[in-house]
């Protein structure tokens, strides 16, 4: 559906993009995940038609960005990081205004309308003034306005920014529910949100594609061994020293007060034996568990550290 | 086109729900109200002087002596005024961020241009239409000739659209409002005054700036004479800002 081969774009001399390229099929739910000025919204203005690639092309749906972009753009919505809002206009005379530059034909207007407001659960502020909404209110209608001409593919740069707790998980359960029905690509720096809504991750660091895989292939490959996290009401003796006697660990060092983090080897399984080493010297277990990675490790592995092979 | 209506329509929209709109809309009116009152009334003057004197009375001319310098005031007023009505056009839409919601739509650059275009053109044509009482009243009270009246008025309207175009050109270059008002009134003021240098010029260079002077194509407009030069000049003028935008703006997405 989406192909994106050896996509470069240049800012003056800066490089913004480097040769990046992906795949993404229909019906897929994809994250851009990287750090801020990474280069995300570079690409998705190049996919949604916004901006020319420097070098290197995107085509959706066989039709080439720069060449057939009126093509493209009759089956994308967009949602910039800046929700394109006219603060002096009525909601539903904002949307009657995407409608018809979005395309659709006028005598299907209305009901178009309706139907984000309906999704979007705009009702009540459908005859209010936009700049006097809330900013949970305004991004929803930036997301009415991407999908009022019902595209195929919706584009959302970093769709919860700036919201409070309660308005992102309205936001991501809207777009939950709009994955049924759309190919969704959503940028975002925040990693549980990508971890909730997609499939699959693509991570972008300066630039540069670091990853492209689902988060369990992710998990997998980045993971080469399992730690364990140990916490001691009284750490007498040398405990360090004793936990790297073990066979099977590889490290252990000191976490926070009182804490431990060892790292073994893949299913040694040490549970058993570190507590039988506790319970011995007295160091008196609080707690003793399994850390799983979270994707914000992977994350930071794949971008702090640039000799790690990409996956 | 129904894309550039489309366009039009919102523009109006936030015109007509900005102060903007009205303030300039009666800055408008009451300057050129107070020309003109003073214009008819310098004339009534002088024609109940041409009971006394029998030449004076035969070169009294409602049309020469009313309403063709009446079009030239306005066309001075319409010269301070036309920078804030278009300074809006492109300048708003990118600090706003708006302007990736057409960029990203299925219209082409042309047409958003054209669009913007035509919502500044009828602001203008409105306010100048809310003028025209003026010359409404004159046919209550006398008999001017009406073609030179409606020529005069296309003229004003030509030149109002190089005014505009400049204009929207220069909203395309910047983020600031401010900054594209006064590159607006600059070089329209630069293309009015133009012509002044062919006094100083030698005679060909002379008649090269006088045809490029914005002004110098109105008055045969205002005398009730269309001709092709002249027509040629507003049009060519409007085109090519309106072309300069279009590069403007693509080049933008290339940087």
């Amino acid at each position: 559906m989406i192909e994106v081969e050896n996509l470069t774009r240049y800012y003056g001399s800066r490089r913004a993009i480097n040769n990046i390229s992906f795949q993404i099929e229909k019906g897929e739910v994809v994250g851009f995940l990287g750090p801020n000025g990474a280069g995300k919204s570079t690409t998705m203005n190049i996919i949604s038609c916004i901006l020319p690639a420097s070098s290197g092309s995107a085509k959706i749906k066989g039709f080439d960005t720069f060449e057939q972009s009126l093509e493209i753009r009759r089956i994308i919505g967009y949602l910039p990081e800046t929700p394109p809002l006219y603060p002096d206009m009525i909601v539903r005379d904002y949307l009657k205004f995407a409608a018809g530059v979005r395309g659709v034909e006028a005598r299907n207007i209305s009901p178009s309308i309706d139907r984000v407001i309906e999704k979007c659960s705009l009702k009540d502020v459908g005859h209010r003034i936009i700049g006097r909404l809330s900013k949970g209110y305004q991004q929803r209608v930036g997301l009415a306005q991407a999908m009022v001409h019902n595209p195929e593919i919706l584009i959302l740069d970093e769709p919860t920014i700036g919201l409070d707790p309660i308005q992102i998980i309205e936001i991501r359960k809207l777009i939950q529910e709009l994955a049924a029905e759309h190919t969704i690509i959503l940028s975002s720096h925040i990693l549980p949100e990508i971890t909730q809504i997609c499939k699959r991750v693509i991570i972008i660091n300066e630039g540069e594609i670091a990853a492209v895989d689902s988060l369990e292939g992710l998990t997998a490959t980045l993971r080469k061994s399992e730690r364990l996290s140990l916490t001691v009401r009284n750490p007498e003796g040398n405990v360090l020293e004793k936990l790297n006697g073990l066979d099977q660990v590889v490290s252990a060092v000191t976490g926070e007060e009182n804490q431990f983090l060892i790292e073994c080897i893949l299913r040694s399984n040490l549970q058993d034996e570190i507590a039988r080493l506790a319970l011995e010297n007295n160091w008196g277990i609080v707690e003793l568990k399994p850390v799983s990675m979270t994707l914000e490790d992977i994350f930071l592995k794949l971008t702090l550290e640039e000799k790690e092979p990409a996956a | 086109m129904k894309n550039s209506w489309i366009i039009a329509k919102r523009d109006l929209g936030s015109f007509f729900n900005s102060a903007i709109f009205y303030v300039v809309t009666t800055v408008f009116l009451i300057v050129y109200s107070y020309i003109f009152i003073n214009i008819l009334s310098f004339f009534s003057m002088q024609s109940m002087q041409s009971g006394q004197f029998q030449q004076l009375g035969m070169a009294l001319n409602i049309n020469e002596m009313v309403i063709e310098p009446s079009f030239q005031n306005m066309a001075v007023i319409l010269l301070l005024i036309i920078p804030i009505v278009t300074m809006r056009s492109f300048a708003e839409e990118k600090k706003s961020k708006t302007f990736r919601l057409l960029l990203s739509s299925p219209v082409h650059l042309k047409e958003i241009i054209f669009g913007k275009f035509l919502a500044c053109m009828i602001v203008i044509a409105l306010m100048i239409f809310l003028s025209s009482y003026s010359i409404g009243f004159l046919f209550v009270i006398g008999e001017p000739d009406p073609g030179p009246v409606l020529t005069g008025y296309l003229g004003v309207l030509l030149m109002a659209g190089c005014y505009v175009s400049v204009g929207v050109f220069a909203s395309s270059l910047t983020e600031n409002q401010i900054v594209a008002a006064v590159i607006t009134f600059g070089f329209s003021l630069f293309m009015w005054v133009i012509g002044w240098g062919a006094q100083a010029a030698d005679s060909a260079t002379g008649q090269v700036l006088q045809y490029l002077s914005i002004i110098e194509h109105m008055d045969r407009f205002l005398k009730g004479m269309i001709e092709t030069s002249d027509l040629a000049y507003y049009l060519s003028f409007i085109i090519f800002g309106l072309f300069l935008c279009h590069r403007a703006l693509d080049s933008n997405r290339w940087r």
